[in-house]
């Protein structure tokens, strides 16, 4: 992660002024000062406590934007019964390479999230929280600074510590972070009981994404019925998204949940069919559109042209709207090979604690990686399939099933690909990398602290 | 009342002592992690299984009730 | 010629179940160093390691009781029960008994929480078990400081064969340790191991 914060400039989605957008103002990226905050959202009304916030979000219909989406109520009402006090944690590690959304969001409305943590401390019944961030100078100096301001308006109930995150594709995995809290590496735990996590024997922790944070600040002031005049019944409310276009262009945008993703990526499905599996797209031919991030599933741009940003739709087919990124593959890359980086990444991304996860995942990145080159040895193909069979639901944490749905989705979407790369052939013509990955990844125990 | 066992993948070493005394329930992969079958504990293999729970060097193992 | 007397015997008896004790922790030491290494026995199931470990435990547990009753019922010295296990209250040598009596405290806590294992936190356990590595030097040093025994022969090659048994056991334990793969680099290794081996992806 470099010191600099490069934030892509949020765009304005097609949406009525009184709905969208809500988290990020309606154009540029200024970040807003509290004053600012205050003047576009009035001040924090802690509308008849508690258990009344809980009923409005259960109305909302609000769940996680971090990737799960769980309902938050049900987490919330979890919360405020559990004895001694919660502990509360906003999440913004934003480990997933290709989101920006958590990080835009800190930088530019650090006081709705903060008001949301405050909102989820005071149904906790706990008069501290964490608010759990990338490692990045910048980024915290922005954020001790919004905390301060709000100290120093005497506004705030809670005290809220800044925690750094390390920079690991699971340090915003929830009992990671718990783990991280306690003061160990963020690491996974074992979970054998569904519930709140456990910090220490007798005490648990509540944790929440801070979009979703951000959405209950606004639930507690505007009310559950204007939360659901944006997305469906089933999938209420707006999210934030990162957009890679085609062109390489990236942008962090407020959408209401169903959008269609054609909207999103401009994807010109009517233009028909270029014959070779293309759509045209805002940024060029697309050939694939990868969902949810890297572990999300892939489309093929056909199928993505009809289909919303909603779990509903996308389950069918192996996907899901996770943590909100939407890429569009350009035409000459090969969908293998760039799924083949990122399946190399996610292996050395295992924690290393669970024997299926960090034997399975690097195996099964070594064989999409020979499936990935010319003439492939089909026996590769047979080996991924009995390692992915072998490494779903035996990890402590999602992180090996997240990854063979990827993968998985990838040998679906790039059949005819596997085709032509077994007759010495590949589509991709142009051999830059496109789906975003950090650069030089150092394996020492100290990088999870 | 159905009892399962479960493992705790971040505990568990691939020792194999539970594979070796409840092989009806516990197998080992191609790496020596133990794959325990999705079924309850028939109650004829409760005291192996209590064996095995026992017997695991890093305290992997474990037979929970569920409801 | 003396016949043997009733407190001789229970002397002898005393010093023999002591030194056979001795033998059996540190068979119970060795094992231990096995079963947290996932060694095996050659010829063995793995399960055999632990439950070795575990029963002979169990036996050291029962020579010990012997081996200290017959030291308590022997009216030739005198050694309270409270000696037994309150270090340094025996009239006898009091000093060396004491370490023995601190040594079986420890055994006893070891013995008793492996038995309760499954209604404690791993870390609790582990944490208590750590104690066997204080319990059998303690023993060891018991065992030449309270009789003459210790000072020559078969007994002194046996307490010596114990201390290089688990010398050798110990290094060899801190060895493998230091050679393991840290849990950051698991996955790193696992994967270079494959490159290495591109045409064989198995």
């Amino acid at each position: 992660m470099t010191d600099s914060l490069t934030l892509p400039r949020p765009v304005l989605a097609a949406d009525g002024p009184d709905r969208l957008p809500r988290l990020l103002p309606a154009a540029g990226a200024v970040p807003a000062d509290l004053g600012a905050h205050l003047d576009r959202y009035g001040s924090l009304r802690y509308a008849g406590g508690p258990g009344r916030l809980v009923a409005e979000v259960a109305a909302a219909g609000l769940t996680g934007r971090g990737g799960a989406a769980f309902p938050v109520a049900r987490k919330l009402a979890a919360a405020a019964e559990a004895k001694p006090a919660v502990l509360v944690a906003g999440n913004g590690a934003e480990g997933e390479p290709a989101s920006s959304k958590d990080r835009s969001l800190l930088w530019i409305s650090p006081h709705l999230v903060l008001d949301g943590l405050q909102l989820a401390a005071e149904a906790a019944g706990s008069d501290t929280a964490v608010l759990y961030v990338q490692r990045n100078p910048r980024l915290h100096g922005r954020l001790a600074h919004a905390i301060a301001e709000r100290a120093a308006a005497g506004i705030d109930a809670a005290r809220i510590d800044l925690v750094p995150a390390p920079d690991r594709f699971l340090a915003g995995q929830e009992s990671a972070l718990v783990s991280r809290l306690t003061g160990k590496p963020a690491r996974p735990a074992y979970r054998p009981a569904p519930g709140l996590p456990r910090l220490a024997p007798g005490r648990t922790a509540l944790v929440q994404n801070v979009e979703t944070l951000a959405h209950l600040a606004l639930i507690a002031r505007y009310g559950a019925a204007w939360f659901r005049l944006a997305g469906t019944e089933a999938e209420p409310g707006s999210m934030l998204v990162t957009l890679h276009l085609a062109d390489g262009r990236a942008s962090v945008t407020e959408v209401p949940l169903g959008i269609g993703l054609a909207d999103l990526l401009g994807l010109d499905a009517a233009a028909g069919d270029a014959g070779d599996g293309t759509v045209p797209s805002a940024g060029g031919a697309a050939r694939a559109v990868l969902v949810g991030g890297y572990h999300g599933a892939w489309l093929s741009a056909a199928e993505a042209a009809r289909l919303p940003l909603a779990n509903v739709a996308l389950r069918p087919l192996g996907a899901v709207v996770g943590a909100g990124v939407v890429a569009a593959l350009p035409a000459d890359r090969c969908g293998l090979a760039e799924t083949a980086r990122v399946a190399r990444y996610l292996a050395l991304e295992s924690a290393g604690q669970c024997g299926p996860c960090f034997n399975g995942l690097p195996r099964i990145a070594a064989a999409l990686d020979h499936l990935a080159g010319p003439r492939p040895d089909q026996r590769a193909r047979a080996d991924l399939e009995r390692w992915a069979g072998l490494v779903t639901g035996r990890g402590a944490c999602h992180h090996p099933d997240g990854s063979v749905r990827f993968i998985r989705s990838a040998l679906r979407v790039f059949a005819a690909e596997a085709g032509l790369h077994e007759q010495g052939q590949c589509t991709g013509t142009n051999p830059q990398p496109f789906l975003p990955l950090p650069a030089g990844r150092p394996a020492s125990d100290a990088d999870w602290s | 009342m159905e009892k399962r066992l479960r493992v705790n993948p971040v505990a568990c070493a691939g020792h194999g002592a539970c594979a070796e005394l409840l092989p009806e329930l516990i197998t080992r992969d191609e790496w020596g992690y133990p794959i325990v079958a999705d079924q309850p504990v028939p109650r004829g293999l409760r005291r192996e299984a209590r064996r095995a729970v026992s017997n695991c060097p890093a305290l992997a193992l474990a037979l929970t009730r569920v409801a | 010629m003396t016949g043997i007397t009733h407190t001789t015997a229970l002397w002898y008896a005393s010093r023999a179940t002591g030194v056979v004790t001795l033998l059996l922790l540190t068979g119970v030491l060795l094992l231990g160093i096995l079963v947290n290494r996932q060694g095996r026995l050659p010829g063995l199931p793995s399960f055999a390691v632990t439950g070795l470990h575990r029963n002979v435990s169990l036996l050291a547990v029962a020579f010990l009781a012997i081996h200290v009753i017959t030291a308590i019922v022997d009216p030739y010295v005198t050694i309270g029960l409270a000696a037994a296990v309150l270090p340094f209250v025996s009239a006898y040598k009091p000093f060396w008994l004491g370490l023995g009596a601190i040594s079986l405290d420890l055994i006893a806590a070891l013995i008793l929480t492996s038995l309760a294992r499954a209604r404690m936190s791993r870390r609790a356990w582990r944490g208590i078990h750590w104690l066997a590595y204080a319990a059998w030097p303690l023993a060891v040093v018991h065992s030449l400081g309270s009789s003459s025994d210790a000072r020559s022969g078969l007994v002194l090659g046996v307490l010596a064969g114990s201390v290089l048994a688990v010398a050798a056991a110990l290094a060899w334990r801190l060895s493998r340790a230091a050679r393991e793969v840290p849990l950051a680099a698991r996955a790193a290794a696992t994967l270079s191991h494959m490159s290495a081996r591109k045409a064989d992806l198995r």
